[in-house]
């Protein structure tokens, strides 16, 4: 006989005199503990991710994992999400198994994603996984009792990356209330944005959308706004003056191939370029954020302005993936 | 009291195969009657075909009635499908609700309506329909779709997996 509780059930009767800290502790250890979406999370959740990311942060190695397997499966391509994953999994002390190429693997002889999951549970104590299809980390979730971490599937969701963007701007603001949020570039695909957007709902942001006409934030993400009541203004000025007022100014990357009209991208492509003669009337406190890789949209003269923050940010991914992995194992720091 | 409605819709339609009853027309022998089995009512001219296609009718061994453009006072015409001794479960009547929302199928028992089921969206449609977004995982491995009702008024779905909104009518049965 299996006694059934719920997460609801013990948040009600034990919320009033146990930490949350402790209940997160408690519930994650019961049921399936994937990360394949942090959007819908709390603010109790992400403030316990984010502390435990702030307790790596003061000491990134020790041996909390040993005896642990972490699988990384990267049936696409990646450099920083697996470098990430790998380092922080080793500075844990896990060791960790897994392949860069699919091609490499039984996949390339027309293995289902289900079986590769199923036969690699029987290894690892935790699966970090990138797949180029859209569902396929909350669909390997469903199929094993492993705890999956999405590592980004196609341009749909991608939280561990979240996390660290999460973590970078409250680090550097001291809070995730109510700030001024500027997402610059390719609101369209950049899946980052989409995120980021999602998972600020508890805190009251106000987010600008600097993008040209091609790559404006989808309708699906403004009535999401609408929705929760989250405010936005949409620019396609991108000046010293419209970014005056930013708390975190968020880059991304304007693609060529995203283009159907390539005139228009000829127009714009250097409309959405950060240089350092733009930050003269921004806030004290301003840091700009980017999820990397850069190209051309930030110019090297940036890197020097105390705005500056991506590779900061990049290194602050790795204590954002040590608190993801633990957090899906249930193991304190 | 649905069954009594129903009766005297049924009046028109599946007369008792005893006679013509006290006051029917001619117009009541248009329509065979069935002893078991089930009367699908309320069917847009349009969507007859169709209907019998997805419900497979041309492999069905039993008595099979279809009939089209009749008169209804709600509908202008509409269209009937009758079929002995076959009865539908709901996830067969969810599948037509997608192609089809509102029409009835009326459960027949020794010639009476015996239950009446209104096709409507369900809250979930679980491997009724593909996702239309070809990198979606559904369309890659050997899967059941998973969708979310997201407006029954609409007919707006959102797939479970890669989180895409769509219109049920642009998109396949499975």
């Amino acid at each position: 006989m299996y006694l059934i509780i719920s997460r609801r059930s013990i948040l009600r009767k034990a919320n009033y005199f146990v930490p949350l800290q402790e209940i997160w502790k408690i519930t994650d250890r019961m049921e399936n503990r994937s990360i394949v979406s942090i959007a819908d999370y709390g603010k109790e959740k992400i403030q316990y991710l984010l502390d435990m990311a702030a307790e790596f942060e003061r000491q990134p190695n020790r041996t909390i994992l040993q005896g642990k397997v972490v699988a990384t499966l990267f049936f696409e391509p990646s450099t920083r999400t697996r470098l990430s994953f790998e380092t922080a999994a080793n500075r844990l002390g896990a060791r960790v198994i897994g392949f860069t190429d699919p091609k490499v693997t039984s996949s390339s002889k027309g293995e289902t994603l289900k079986d590769t999951i199923k036969m690699v549970s029987n290894y690892a104590d935790v699966i970090v996984m990138r797949h180029r299809l859209e569902g396929a980390a909350l669909y390997a979730s469903e199929v094993t009792h492993v705890p999956i971490i999405n590592a980004g599937d196609g341009s749909n969701l991608h939280p561990s990356q979240t996390m660290l963007d999460l973590y970078s701007i409250y680090k550097t603001q001291g809070t995730l209330e109510n700030l001024n949020i500027y997402m610059v570039g390719d609101l369209k695909y950049g899946r980052t944005v989409h995120s980021l957007l999602m998972s600020m709902r508890p805190y009251n942001p106000t987010f600008h959308f600097i993008a040209p006409k091609e790559l404006e934030m989808p309708e699906e993400y403004k009535m999401y706004c609408k929705k929760e009541g989250i405010k936005y203004v949409e620019q396609t000025d991108f000046t010293e003056d419209t970014i005056a007022d930013a708390d975190i100014l968020y880059m991304t990357r304007v693609q060529r191939e995203r283009f159907t009209d390539l005139m228009e991208y000829e127009r714009v492509k250097d409309a959405y370029i950060l240089r350092a003669d733009m930050l003269g009337k921004c806030r004290e406190n301003m840091k700009i954020l980017h999820p990397l890789p850069r190209v051309n949209e930030i110019e090297q003269d940036v890197d020097d302005s105390p705005h500056a923050y991506y590779f900061q940010q990049a290194q602050n991914g790795l204590y954002a993936r040590e608190a993801l992995i633990c957090s899906v194992l249930g193991i304190e720091p | 009291m649905e069954k009594d409605i129903m009766k005297s819709e049924e009046k028109v339609t599946t007369p008792r195969p005893t006679g013509r009853g006290k006051g029917e027309g001619p117009q009541a022998l248009l329509v065979a009657a069935i002893e078991n089995g089930t009367v699908i009512d309320h069917i847009p001219t349009n969507k007859v075909f169709t209907i019998a296609s997805l419900l497979e009718l041309d492999k069905c061994s039993d008595q099979v009635t279809i009939g089209n453009n009749f008169e209804s006072g709600k509908m202008g015409k509409k269209g009937i499908i009758k079929i002995a001794n076959r009865f539908f479960s709901d996830s067969e009547i969810s599948r037509i609700a997608v192609v089809c929302p509102n029409i009835r199928f009326c459960l027949i028992k020794d010639y009476d309506v015996v239950e009446k089921k209104i096709a409507s969206l369900p809250d979930m449609l679980t491997n009724v329909v593909h996702c239309a977004n070809p990198v979606c995982i559904t369309n890659n491995e050997p899967m059941k779709t998973v969708f979310y009702v997201t407006d029954k008024e609409k007919g707006i779905v959102k797939c479970r997996y890669c989180g895409k909104e769509q219109q049920i009518e642009h998109i396949k049965l499975v």
